[in-house]
Parts: structure tokens; sequence; C-alpha cells
């Protein structure tokens, strides 16, 4: 049972000449197994609420729970997926895959096993020898997808996984997304840019308000995991509708060199 | 085999130029390759090849512990902000001054055999690989670290896994830029106190006025330095391979 809860999170850290109120009073609950996105202008503290829940960030008030329980540093069944996926290029993908087993003590025999169905999910089988350097930014996406899944996630923490990638790879790679949780049904929570994705790959969608972070608004996304949705006219309403509470919360009118986001 | 031939023409490059300047200069100072290279093969098992060895143990037992000191404990200042704004000072404080002049006092010290001469050269390449190491692991990408810290990496696992690893490139860098250092403080070190080594044999041939023996040291002594440097540079792409791929 892996719900998550941020109850009333202020997370305050030292800027450069002033202190920077990332999020402030910022409370949100996902269910076990829920999928929820998160999306909210540049710099409004996204990622800042979801390294709090991974017990990265220490809370200056307030406190993340999940599955009941307080968050006081990383937790062994939540995986944490960023942006630039966080390999090391001096690992195989083996290796890399097999990390978090072997930070935490999991015996090689087992850690073969489970790594290798990993890899084989996601479709890396073949390169299991392989250097980061030597992969594809989709196939890179997709070993940091493996190492959640060889650990047996039961919460997936997603900072903007697939900003990096090209459209065609990004959209592949939603599709694999969404395929792992119908399969495995645990908890996820992705923060991405893309409104797209957010209504893609979230059964509900919280929009930030601009810094300090607050839940502005949350949309329920009923329909989100139906086969075909990305093309029914239910999807492009959806969209639109997060795009206009995005833009009531200034998503669309700042100068984007200015204050950059706080990942 | 490319690599062999690279070094077979860049020889062959080397002696024409060494020909030409010894005819150009014409003093018995500056014999020319042929009487050099005869004497290195006539004298190689006799005398070369011993003092050769002696050289080497030198060289290498104080890189090994230079950097087995030194890459360590940059590693642990380079990557703890406390134990940096303490160690920081005293490093910058001590790195310029040229460690050579040390040898007199070890020299007293430790006496004239093998001691003084590798406690100074491991102690130059320590500090060599003591700032490298504190640097590099100062310009670990924080995302490296947060992704195997959200895995409930300890922090010993944090630096077997990243920052050692990280690092490792720009300690063997350091480690092959810092053979010519210490061959060149070798040489120093042999030729002012002893009698074994190539440094002490090259001085000896000089002062025999054994020009022809003299540069024979002179070409084991490059021997030396060469061989080291290969040896670094196989051990690197054996340790690194990550380095050599995808380009």
């Amino acid at each position: 049972m892996a719900t998550v809860e941020a109850r009333a999170i202020d997370v305050v850290y030292e800027g450069v000449d002033r202190p920077v109120r990332a999020l402030e009073a910022c409370s949100l609950t996902v269910a076990d197994g829920e999928p929820v996105a998160i999306i909210g202008p540049s710099g409004c503290g996204k990622s800042t609420l979801l390294l709090a829940m991974a017990g990265l960030v220490s809370p200056t008030g307030g406190e993340a729970l999940i599955a009941g329980e307080a968050v006081r540093g990383p937790r062994l069944r939540t995986a944490l997926i960023l942006q630039d996926f966080g390999l090391l290029p001096w690992k195989t993908v083996f290796h890399n895959a097999a990390l978090g087993l072997e930070v935490r003590g999991v015996s090689l025999p087992q850690r073969t096993e489970r790594v290798e169905a990993a890899l084989t999910r996601v479709g890396l089988a073949d390169f299991r020898d392989a250097y980061p350097g030597e992969l594809s930014g989709g196939m890179r996406q997709r070993l940091a997808l493996a190492r959640a899944l060889a650990l047996d996630a039961d919460l997936l923490l997603m900072d903007e996984p697939l900003s990096a990638l090209d459209a065609l790879t990004r959209e592949d790679l939603q599709g694999l997304l969404l395929d792992i949780w119908r399969q495995r049904q645990h908890t996820a929570v992705l923060v991405t840019h893309s409104i797209e994705e957010a209504v893609f790959l979230g059964r509900r969608v919280v929009v930030l308000s601009p810094r300090p972070g607050r839940v502005a608004a949350i949309v329920d996304n009923p329909e989100m995991g139906a086969e075909g949705y990305r093309s029914t006219p239910a999807f492009y309403e959806r969209c639109n509708e997060l795009r206009g509470l995005l833009a009531a919360e200034g998503a669309f009118d700042q100068d984007p060199h200015v204050g950059g986001e706080s990942s | 085999m490319r690599r062999f031939l690279g070094y077979i023409g860049a020889v062959l490059a080397l002696l024409a130029g060494w020909w030409l300047l010894a005819v150009a200069v014409g003093s018995p100072a500056l014999p020319g390759p042929a009487p050099a290279i005869s004497d290195f093969v006539r004298l190689w098992w006799s005398d070369l090849f011993p003092q050769l060895l002696h050289s080497a143990w030198r060289v290498v037992a104080s890189m090994t512990m230079g950097a087995l000191l030194g890459a360590p404990i940059g590693l642990l200042i380079g990557r703890s902000p406390r134990l940096d704004s303490v160690a920081a000072p005293m490093v910058f404080l001590t790195y310029p001054i040229p460690k050579i002049v040390f040898l007199p006092v070890l020299l007293v010290l430790l006496g004239i055999g093998n001691a003084p001469k590798i406690a100074l050269i491991t102690l130059i390449v320590f500090f060599q690989i003591l700032v490298t190491a504190r640097d590099a692991a100062r310009g670990i990408p924080a995302a490296s670290l947060l992704s195997v810290r959200s895995l409930g990496a300890t922090r010993t696992q944090v630096f077997r896994h990243v920052v050692f690893p990280a690092a490792l490139p720009d300690i063997f860098t350091a480690l092959r830029i810092s053979t010519g250092t210490a061959i060149a403080v070798l040489f120093f070190s042999e030729s002012v106190a002893g009698t074994s080594g190539l440094g002490y044999y090259i001085l000896d041939a000089w002062g025999r006025i054994a020009y022809s023996q003299m540069f024979a040291g002179i070409i084991a002594m490059a021997l030396l330095g060469v061989v080291l440097y290969e040896i670094l540079e196989m051990a690197e792409a054996r340790v690194c391979r990550w380095t050599r791929v995808g380009r």
C-alpha cells in the first residue's frame, strides 16, 4: 500500500542572496495504485515536491507520508527517475539496472534474475554489457525505467523523465510507461512540462501555482488509460481545460530566461 | 600495431634530429646517435639494466604510494565542505612550494639510500594527485549523486559507485602527467646522492668524460619514462573502458 500524502509542505532553501520559498503549504494525497501527474509553470517547485516525497529534500514545515509513515530518507520501494536518467556512465547497462538492488544488499543470483527480467521488459536484454554512452536517449530512459522495475518499486516518482527525448521516442515511452502501469498498478507521481503527457499518464492532474508552489487545481481524468484515449475528443478537451488553468496561473506569460526550473 | 608504427616513426625522426644537431654542434659532449646506441647495446646487461631496475623501483614505489595516499584524501576533501574548509588552505599554501628543496633535509634524516628519493617523489606525486582528485570530486554532477542517494546508498556506497569511478579518469591523467615530474626528480635526487640508479650513472659517465655512455644512460632513462607512461595508458584503457565507447 503506497499511498502518498503531502501535508502542508513548506520548503525554503538558501538561494544565492536570499532564501527561496519553493513550496508553501502544499498538500496533496495520492491513493494506492493511482497515477498522478503534476504540472505547473516553470520554477513552481514541482521537482522540490517530488524530491520531498523521495526523502531527498527535508521540508522546512509540514511532512510527507508514504504508506502512512513519515518520510525521513530514501524509502526501500520508492524509485526515482530523473530527467537526465540518473545513469552512471561507468557502469554497464546490467550494473546500472542492478544498482538499486546492489545498494540494498540483494544477493547476486537474485539480482541477476530480477535485472534480466526488467531489461527484457523494457527491451534492453541484448544490451546488457553496453555502456550508457553507447545508447540512444530513448534507450537510456528505458534503462532508468528498468532500474525502477528491478527494485519492484510500488511507488514511481518521475521528474520530467521524458523531456530530453524527441517527440517520437517520447510518445513511444509514454506508451511503455502506461503499459507498465496497467500491468503493475503501482502508485505513480509524474512531474511534467507537457500537458498532453499529463493527460495521457495521470488519472488526476495536479496544477501547481507559481513559486511558492501550492496546489492550484486538480483535474479528474477518469478516461486515462483507456484504449486509444490520445485520439479522442475528450482527450483534447481535457488538454484545453488544463491549458486554461495553466494560463490562469501565469504559465505562459513569463520570460523563460528568468527564474528557471529549480530541479 | 598502428601505435607501434607511430613509435617507430617518432624514434626515427628523433634520431635524425639528434644526428643533425650533433653534426651541427660538432662537440664531443654531443655525440651522434651511433656511438650512443652502440654503447647502449654493449652496456645494457652489465651496467644499464641493473641501474634501470634501481631507478624503476624507486619511481614505481613512490608513484604508487603518492597515488594511494593522494587519491582517497583528495576525494574525501573534495566531497566534504567541512574538511575542505580546513584542508584546502593548507593544500594551497603548500602545493606551490617546490618540494625538491626538501631533498637536503630528507638526505640528512633518511640517509642516502632509497628512502629519501622515494619520500621526495612520493611527496610530489601525492600533491599532484591530491589536487586533481579534490577538483574531480567537487565537479561530480549533482544528478549522479542524487540518483544513487535516492536508492538509499550510504556514504560509503556513494563513494564506491559514484565518486571514485567518476574521478578515476582524472586521476589517471594526473598520474600520467606526473611520470614526467617523477622521473625528473628521480634524476636529480640520484645524481645528488647515492651510487645507484640511472641518474647516478649519467652523472658518473659525465664525470669520466664518457659522453657516449652518458647518452646511453639518457636513452635508458627515456625508455623508463615511455614504459611507465604506456603502462598507465594501458591500465586506464582497461579500468576506464566507458570513456572510450560511443565516440
